[in-house]
């Protein structure tokens, strides 16, 4: 299997502890994982309130550069780390394969930039990728430390399960659970973790936007979570840094570190805090809780 | 009860628009639209319906019925965080946040909501971006979507843009891709053929009349 990167703008900017951790969780792994080279954005949420033609379009220009990349390899995989880029991606290859008029137009698009769209490119979230193309105990042997007192909350949020759900369950995804407990982590039961975070409402109506963040973190801190792991930038921006502006807002006090689900994970390969960017954390993840756990064996136990 | 004004309300058959149901089950499978039972499942799960001036299940009802203005000028389709809820939930398959999207796109071509209102403004700007440069650039963004709705933010939202900075997650740099040519190509392609798919239905329309 042949992997390549997609980034998506997110993960180069307000995102870019997601982009550091999850190259240094792939590598410490031992999987190769080329950027998708001069790739262009997924035409998601907001580009499809505009055109939707066109966002299929862009993702199928991304599809087709994947393609190209991989010599035309059967079994190419573009792994999205971003729940909005991997939902993006795979609309628009449904579309494109489903519906025949929206092909010929993609095609016709693709064919006048010199491009030439094809079926096998999968598209895959990195989480599947860590969960399903790995052997879990194979993971755990690579565990070097110990994270004692972590009760993690996973966060799946809207795009990775809905509509579609290609690798877990639709309304009790487990793939980060079990993966966090083959890290020799506690996780918390928390029903609500694949309701809305409130996508950009956070920003443009911010009353109800953080409103929908703050129900999410109010109840993972009520079922004893004290981090919470996200598989999205959005999400983990949302539930991260307004915290302060919803203390104010909801008269509370909301102080608990979100962090991708990729930086917690390389902190139990024993991976440096600063190569997976946890140093760009608002609200940091406590000195002091890593012990070292040689080849997890506490979990092996 | 003298200040029930509950007449405002009413739509006359003269005021809706016939076209309006078909026009918007023309995205794709999105003739599903017309197999709704009014069930309620998907206002009853929506995490954003208690928000909202009509519930989703209304929306349907009134798309169905020809409520074009109601339906476009409505903060509802506004507030969907396209969370999908409703489209995994929905007995019939009704792909209702596309519904919501397709809602979205006519009001935005019909300029049919508030100036400055923020939605559409970030969704403008997000894409101008994207056709430009082929990617968007997040700083930018953020900052053009500020000055454009409501500058005074820029002061309220500071310190956090301010922590941003610090952490390294805040960058004004313009992202790009290199072939910008192969995207615009892609663009002008589809562009004309949605002039001439626009000029063959007016044709339509005519002999419709004649």
């Amino acid at each position: 299997m042949k992997y390549l990167y997609y980034p998506g703008c997110s993960l180069k900017s307000t995102g870019r502890a997601y982009e550091e951790s999850a190259l240094a969780v792939t590598e410490a792994l031992g999987m190769r994982m080329d950027e998708l080279e001069d790739w262009n954005c997924c035409g998601a949420t907001n580009y499809m309130s505009i055109s939707e033609l066109k966002s299929f379009a862009l993702s199928g220009r991304n599809l087709s550069l994947a393609n190209r990349q991989a010599n035309n390899t059967e079994s190419v995989s573009l792994v999205a780390p971003c729940a909005a880029c991997y939902l993006g991606l795979t609309k628009a290859k449904r579309y494109i394969e489903e519906y025949p008029e929206i092909r010929s137009k993609v095609d016709g698009a693709l064919n006048a930039a010199g491009l030439e769209y094809r079926d096998h490119v999968r598209v895959r979230h990195l989480l599947d990728v860590l969960v399903n193309d790995f052997d879990q105990r194979s993971i755990t042997e690579r565990v070097k430390v110990k994270l004692a007192g972590m009760k993690v909350a996973c966060y799946y949020g809207c795009q990775i399960v809905r509509p579609y759900s290609e690798f877990d369950d639709q309304h009790n995804p487990t793939s980060m659970e079990r993966l966090f407990k083959s890290l020799g982590m506690d996780v918390v039961d928390w029903p609500l973790k694949t309701r809305c975070c409130g996508g950009t409402l956070t920003g443009t109506v911010s009353e109800v936007g953080q409103r929908l963040s703050y129900i999410l973190l109010r109840e993972a801190t009520r079922r004893g979570a004290n981090v919470i792991v996200t598989a999205c930038p959005l999400c983990q921006f949302n539930l991260e840094c307004y915290q302060s502006e919803m203390s104010k807002r909801f008269n509370d006090s909301v102080h608990i570190p979100v962090t991708y689900f990729t930086q917690l994970m390389g902190l139990a390969l024993g991976i440096p805090r600063k190569k997976l960017g946890l140093h760009r954390l608002f609200v940091p993840i406590p000195d002091g809780v890593e012990s070292p756990a040689a080849g997890g064996a506490h979990v092996l136990a | 009860m003298d200040n029930w004004r509950g007449w405002d309300k009413i739509s006359y058959q003269s005021d809706l628009d016939p076209r309006f149901a078909e026009e918007i089950a023309s995205i794709p499978g999105g003739d599903k639209l017309f197999a709704c039972i009014q069930c309620g499942t998907c206002s009853g799960m929506c995490p954003l319906s208690s928000y909202m001036d009509v519930t989703p299940r209304q929306i349907i009802a009134m798309i169905r019925a020809g409520f074009k203005g109601d339906v476009l000028s409505s903060y509802t389709t506004w507030l969907c965080a396209s969370c999908y809820t409703c489209s995994v939930e929905c007995p019939k398959q009704i792909k209702i946040t596309d519904i919501m999207y397709a809602a979205k796109r006519l009001a935005i071509r019909e300029g049919v909501y508030p100036k400055k209102f923020p939605i559409p403004v970030l969704a403008s700007e997000f894409f101008s971006a994207v056709e430009k440069n082929g990617r968007s650039s997040e700083g930018r963004l953020i900052m053009k979507f500020v000055m454009k709705t409501n500058p005074l933010n820029m002061f309220k939202q500071a310190g956090l843009g301010l922590k941003l900075f610090r952490t390294g997650r805040f960058s004004i740099k313009r992202e790009s891709v290199e072939r910008v040519g192969e995207l615009n190509s892609m663009m002008k392609f589809l562009e004309m053929e949605h002039m001439i798919k626009k000029a063959s239905d007016a044709v339509g329309v005519k002999e419709d009349h004649k």
